[in-house]
């Protein structure tokens, strides 16, 4: 495209234009090549314009010096601020390893936290002796009871439901490689959603209207037991549209096959909505008019809205005024879930359910930061609005489902056992080269029960559902174990890489008394992490451990005692040690913990190779990890209490269960 | 002497631009408020992206999707050059230390995924609209390019400039796609 008004421009012969290296770019020939009928005033400035270039170039090009390091992908901060942060000015920086001391280690290890928690040194040549990945490391990070398919890429689930004695999963699916493309609908059925047998994909990318992605959808099941999918198909020109799918055979309790709607797509993108900001259909619930009710996320400039969609037939579709609710600066919503919870507690709530004793509960997946938010608040059936009860914490710049990587999450009503369960997707922390290698990525987190918290009345609890239990085998308990400032205390198991931990800790009370005041505003993120010590924390365990400490991941508590002497608490993972690796995430993240009077500090672990899922104070704040050591591997894992506070004792309790594996595997005999 | 005419020379470049440009206007100004500079701005490397981006005509008539493809073509050019250095190296069987040359491997595989796997995924996400996949793309390319760079030695390694390259560009690239997210 050499436009004769542009003569300073090389002209590019390659379609593509790929350009090239720094030090090519330089003036040559086509800049001042002479064009037809110029005048004397258009050479005169081509040859100003090229001297400027080179000037340009000459004062610097851009700052080599200064390596950007990129955030690793996943969670931030615990206020979910920004996406990636850019410190620039920094060179390139070799992992900070610790060698430690090796063999010779005593039981009761006396390590200094300075020397094993403390910042490492950066070693001359950051070199290891084990790197790259072999396939021993990579293998190990398969999981042994979460869910993921045999090979290749996951992402979002999709139409969780419960139908004629299974539980069935979807999921977003490239059976082709292990990056995001080609999405099509994988498929899987459990008694127990913990025992998933695979079943041949349920939707493939073979219309018009889904072609370039058979993406998220949800199920919605009819009072006569019918169920209805909604999905966004991405169509052959990149509009996102909304199609309509069913059982072929609704007598099949394994719902092996679906019948996309021939009058597809059943929704198109609204005046005024963009093509691209148009996806994600929820569950539908029934209007007081008896009519059908979904939500769809999108975004209107900068804020992110649910659209609310009424129908009699999930194929003709009423656009309903205004939104159900938008929140400015949160941008595009992805997967929105929106959902009755009881006041009460205890059971959950089916979808269409309203009423006194009854909040709402607003969910979207932030696009801008890759975070679930989520708000409580009221419906307002009759206007078709939803309100926060408190808008400082409203959806998108409040409370997070989890603090670590955990995604495109999706609730459904389980109708057997009368409880709303919650599936997330768990993305990789590693390099894509890694995945490609290794030939898989993502994991399903466990499927978690949630209900309001009734003691704080302004979050949500999320626990593991009940049947994680029967994976239990040989347990150990460890009662009134002592930690005091700086202690690393071993925790003797026969096996550390496949396990359930329960463990509750108390602070020396009198520690905790004569605790001076502090006005420490402290974040996970920003802090040092297990290395940052504070008179009254960090405290708890490293997992995925080496004997040495050379790879370590502390998930732990940080006091700080504040004005007045309250005691405010945080929940944290650090994953700056966690591998020797160059190539995952190191970061440090977490949140504020409510720690109400009389409860012990309290954390409730699923260990499973390469992911870590910690559930505080009874599920009110969870922090998911994926952990890739490069030797704290099979029988090199170990697990450890720590207290890296400076004044007070810690006293711990903890029981540990080794946890079988699940078997995941293709449904026989099919 | 010298020294006043490189002065006079700075300054006479520096001065006839804004005048040609009011008596020219299609000549594109690349130092206003357009929307390469406004873009570049919120990348860590404006420099680095006003080279990527100028040095494609297409930037000047295309939106800030269409920005991010080019940067994204720019990794792809720079990791298929850092492929070929691999290659030629590697080809020289005598050279080259055992620690290298494993390096050397790694960093083909790491390469290989990001215009096997990271360009086109990135690519396909700026199509579609999803763009959360972009990002995770852009981001992968550059935490290879480093991740290769420390697989060496300290000075050993014989791919710096083109590490340096795929990953700065990568870093420009992955701005932009945010800014395609957050517009």
């Amino acid at each position: 495209m050499g436009d004769h008004n542009q003569p300073f421009l090389p002209v590019s012969g390659d379609p593509e234009c790929a350009p090239v290296l720094g030090d090519d770019v330089v003036v040559d020939g086509a800049l001042h090549r002479p064009q037809p009928g110029s005048t004397k005033s258009k050479l005169l400035l081509a040859v100003f314009s090229g001297i400027f270039v080179v000037c340009l170039i000459l004062a610097g090009g851009y700052d080599k010096s200064g390596v950007v390091k990129v955030a690793q992908l996943g969670g931030v901060d615990e206020l979910g601020v920004g996406p990636i942060e850019m410190p620039a000015g920094s060179t390139i920086v070799r992992p900070a390893v610790s060698r430690g001391k090796s063999a010779g280690v005593s039981e009761k290890a006396n390590f200094s936290p300075e020397q094993l928690l403390g910042g490492g040194e950066v070693i001359g040549d950051g070199l290891t002796e084990d790197f790259p990945w072999n396939n021993s490391m990579l293998s190990w990070q398969r999981t042994a009871f979460h869910f993921q398919p045999e090979k290749n890429w996951m992402n979002d689930p999709n139409g969780p439901l419960f139908y004629k004695g299974w539980y069935h999963f979807f999921y977003q699916y490239n059976p082709n490689a292990a990056v995001w493309g080609d999405i099509v609908w994988g498929h899987a059925v459990s008694r127990d959603m913990i025992h998933w047998l695979h079943l041949p994909l349920a939707m493939v990318a073979d219309q018009w209207y889904d072609v370039q992605g058979v993406w998220t959808g949800s199920a919605t099941i009819l009072p006569d037991g019918k169920v209805m999918m909604l999905y966004t198909g991405s169509t052959n020109e990149s509009v996102q549209v909304q199609n309509l799918a069913y059982p072929a055979n609704h007598d099949d309790p394994l719902l092996l096959d679906w019948v996309k709607h021939p009058g597809n797509p059943v929704l198109v993108p609204p005046p005024g909505i963009h093509h691209k900001d148009f996806r994600d259909p929820t569950t539908a619930w029934k209007t007081s008019e008896g009519k059908w009710r979904i939500t769809i996320g999108s975004k209107v400039n900068k804020t992110g809205i649910a659209l609310i969609y009424d129908t009699e037939d999930f194929i003709n579709f009423e656009l309903k005024e205004g939104f159900l609710h938008g929140v400015p600066g949160t941008g595009m919503w992805e997967c929105v879930d929106f959902y009755p919870v009881a006041v009460a507690g205890g059971n959950g709530l089916d979808t269409s359910v309203n009423g006194a004793g009854v909040r709402h509960v607003v969910k979207a997946s932030l696009d801008d930061d890759r975070h679930d938010y989520y708000a409580i608040g009221t419906y307002d059936e009759e206007a078709g609005k939803w309100y926060p009860d408190n808008p400082a914490i409203d959806v998108g710049i409040g409370i997070r489902y989890d603090y670590g990587i955990f995604y495109a999450s999706k609730t459904f009503f389980d109708q057997s056992k009368q409880r709303r369960v919650l599936w997330g997707w768990i993305g990789e922390w590693d390099s894509e080269a890694a995945d490609v290698r290794k030939g898989w990525a993502s994991l399903q987190g466990m499927p978690r029960t949630v209900v309001l918290d009734t003691k704080t009345g302004s979050n949500l609890l999320q626990w593991p559902v009940v049947e994680s239990e029967s994976l239990r085998l040989r347990s150990k308990e460890f009662k009134n174990v002592v930690a005091k400032p700086g202690a690393v205390v071993p925790i003797k198991l026969e096996a550390a890489t496949q396990l359930d931990i329960v463990a509750e800790f108390e602070l020396d009370k009198e520690a905790v008394e004569r605790a001076v005041e502090s006005d420490e505003e402290f974040k996970c993120s920003s802090s040092k992490g297990a290395a940052h010590r504070g008179a009254l924390g960090p405290f708890g365990l490293l997992v995925l451990s080496e004997e040495t400490l050379s790879e370590q991941t502390p998930v732990y508590f940080y006091v700080v005692k504040g004005k007045n002497a309250t005691l405010r608490t945080y929940f944290c993972a650090d994953q700056s040690r966690s591998s020797l690796a160059n190539d995952v995430n190191k970061q440090i993240y977490g949140s504020y913990v409510p720690v109400l009077t009389g409860e012990k500090f309290a954390v409730r672990m699923l260990v499973d190779h390469s992911i870590i899922e910690s559930f505080a104070q009874g599920g009110r704040s969870v922090i998911t990890s994926r952990v890739y050591p490069t030797k704290a591997i099979y029988g090199a894992a170990r697990l450890f209490l720590f207290n890296n506070g400076t004044e007070a004792g810690v006293t711990a309790s903890l029981k540990v269960w080794q946890m079988n594996s699940a078997f995941i595997r293709p449904f026989p005999n099919l | 002497m010298i020294r006043s005419t490189i002065f006079l020379v700075l300054l006479l470049t520096l001065y006839p631009i804004p005048i040609q440009i009011q008596a020219t206007p299609s000549i594109p100004n690349i130092l206003g408020n357009n929307l390469i500079d406004q873009t570049c701005k919120k990348t860590p490397y404006y420099d680095l992206c006003i080279q990527t981006l100028v040095s494609c005509p297409e930037s000047f008539h295309t939106d800030l999707e269409g920005l991010a493809k080019i940067t994204v073509g720019a990794i792809a050019h720079k990791a298929s050059a850092a492929l070929r250095r691999i290659e030629t190296i590697l080809a020289k069987k005598e050279h080259s230390k055992p620690a290298v040359r494993e390096a050397l491997n790694a960093c083909a595989s790491r390469y290989r995924a990001v215009v096997e796997q990271d360009v086109p995924e990135t690519l396909m996400s700026l199509r579609t609209g999803n763009y959360k996949f972009a990002s995770r793309g852009t981001n992968d390319a550059a935490t290879e390019a480093m991740s290769c760079e420390e697989d060496f030695a300290a000075g050993e390694s014989p791919l710096s400039d083109l590490n340096v390259a795929v990953h700065d560009v990568s870093v420009v690239a992955a701005a932009i796609v945010q800014a395609v997210i957050e517009s």
